[in-house]
């Protein structure tokens, strides 16, 4: 079965402070009912705890590591989840059940499955 | 879609075409593979279109074309080498031959193909473009030259859609009962949209773009073929028709557009009004609650097909659809068009106040036309001058530009 990743892109906020915890009780119920086909995932920190980073002058080059996310917009990645569907149309379906997908937005992928080498 | 003079292979081309997407249907069911299916119904239908003047019909030309595409699919997946598992089982698949599938299956092969190239995760150009390739069975340099869009860029459009549908695992399916009527609005508007594009094209553009009308018209006669109880579907094809029937009093000798208040009655199709009308009166039937827009459009469309004349026009009925239409589809095109018919109903004076309160339509030269023509009427020429040449400030096509300049001459010498 295909396997696609649901990016969700919300408002930047700590999803461990307390006033989260309402919409962290969503998303342990989503859990519960996606347990099937959920193959991973995380959340993640505010953008204020992110770092860029890039190598300057091609492989082996000068490390550049600057502080914040590499684009800044009002919904940023927040999250994603790993899933395994029979194919698009429950992909959505599942990505619909998120509730990023109503604070936010939640972008869904299709992942590359690479022959075996 | 070539336009040859010669009827007879017009109408082959066209059987070839109508049963080749048919085939399509069922192979890609069968492969899972949509590109594959088609390199191989293309192949088929070339073959036919080389044999059959030869040869003549085959009594059977669905089962020829199946046979020669299958045959065609299965040397295609034999040809790439290294193939395993999903393709071994096509090629089993493909080698029962079991061309005798009930006409339910066919009928469900038939929706699964429209539903997967109307897919919501396809961008609206896609999917209309996708609805010409794979649907009526036009050749991507076709659909480029309908679409006024360069043959690479088309060419690269479909290579995406068709990625996209096999890298995200579009399904190949019937929609379930409770996504149909979202899912069927996108189709509708997919073909609606094909429609109008071949009935704004003005004289001397490529014949291929006013040929989309009957390519749409085709489309929807297939929808209706298909899901024949869908309110969307019995409107839709209804609305195309009444506006269709209208095709040969829509221009003068010279090309130039001819009002629907002006046009000559006696040209339009009746054997179109006739089934529209019918089409309108069971789609009503079937939409008790909530009015369907395109039903809805196709029953003002029938009050203006059914009047003798213009004057004569139901206008109180007229006025009643467009309420229901504005509960389901408020759009200032909408009260545009509504205040046309207050002002035949009501009066010049009151149309004018009605369009005067529709916000939004500052660029869109039409309203500015509606509203310098009751100007006329109420024998304001000054005023009327005023909008026809706003109305000839903003883009429009040379058509329409030319008969607005005709009726601001008619309003200076007035």
């Amino acid at each position: 079965m295909p396997q696609y990743v649901a990016f969700t892109y919300t408002e930047d906020l700590d999803w461990t402070a307390p006033e989260q915890a309402d919409v962290m009780v969503e998303y342990d119920e989503f859990g519960k009912a996606a347990a099937a086909i959920i193959r991973g995932g995380a959340a993640l920190y505010p953008t204020t705890t992110a770092t860029t980073v890039r190598v300057q002058g091609g492989k082996g080059g000068d490390v550049l590591s600057s502080d914040g996310p590499y684009a800044e917009t009002k919904e940023v990645l927040s999250g994603f989840y790993l899933l395994e569907c029979t194919d698009l149309d429950h992909a959505i379906a599942t990505a619909a059940q998120l509730p990023a997908a109503w604070l936010g937005a939640v972008e869904v992928r299709p992942v590359i499955t690479f022959p075996e080498r | 879609m070539t336009r040859p003079s010669d009827p007879a292979r017009a109408a082959l081309v066209r059987l070839v075409r109508d049963e080749g997407r048919r085939v399509l249907a069922t192979l890609v069911r069968v492969t899972g593979d949509l590109q594959l299916a088609e390199d191989a119904v293309q192949d088929a239908t070339v073959r036919a279109l080389e044999a059959w003047p030869r040869t003549g019909v085959p009594p059977e030309p669905r089962a020829w074309l199946t046979l020669a595409a299958r045959r065609r699919a299965i040397d295609l997946l034999r040809r790439e080498s290294a193939r395993t598992g999903k393709e071994a089982e096509a090629v089993s698949l493909l080698d029962r031959g079991d061309s005798e599938d009930a006409p339910e299956v066919l009928r469900d092969d038939m929706l699964r193909l429209i539903f997967t190239c109307c897919h919501p995760s396809l961008s609206f150009p896609t999917r209309v473009a996708l609805a010409l390739r794979t649907l009526c069975g036009l050749s991507t340099v076709e659909v480029g030259r309908a679409l006024l869009v360069p043959e690479a860029t088309m060419t690269k459009r479909l290579t995406r859609a068709k990625e996209k549908i096999r890298t995200t695992a579009i399904p190949y399916r019937v929609p379930a009962d409770h996504e149909l009527p979202d899912r069927l609005l996108g189709v509708a508007a997919v073909v609606y949209l094909l429609f109008n594009e071949g009935y704004s094209a003005t004289a001397g553009e490529d014949p291929l773009r006013p040929a989309l009308v009957e390519e749409a018209v085709r489309l929807a006669r297939l929808l209706h073929e298909v899901m024949p109880g869908e309110p969307s579907v019995l409107g839709l094809l209804a609305l195309m028709l009444l506006q269709d029937s209208r095709r040969e009093a829509r221009h003068g000798p010279d090309g130039q557009p001819v009002l629907l208040a002006e046009q000559d009655r006696r040209r339009w199709r009746r054997d179109l009004i006739a089934e529209g009308v019918v089409l309108v009166g069971a789609g009503l039937r079937r939409c008790p609650d909530r009015p369907d827009p395109y039903v809805v459009q196709a029953a003002i469309a029938a009050c203006h097909a059914l009047a003798p004349t213009w004057e004569e026009t139901d206008w109180t009925a007229v006025l009643s659809w467009y309420a229901a239409l504005l509960s389901v589809h408020d759009t200032p095109v909408v009260r545009l068009n509504r205040a046309v018919a207050v002002g035949e109903l009501r009066g010049d004076l009151a149309g004018l106040a009605e369009l005067d309160v529709i916000p939004g339509l500052e660029g869109y030269p039409l309203w500015h036309a509606a509203r310098a023509e009751l100007l006329l009427r109420l024998k304001r020429a000054g005023e009327a001058r005023t909008a026809f040449a706003a109305a000839l400030a903003l883009p429009q096509n040379g058509v329409q530009h030319a008969h607005l300049s005709r009726r601001l001459d008619a309003a200076a010498s007035a």
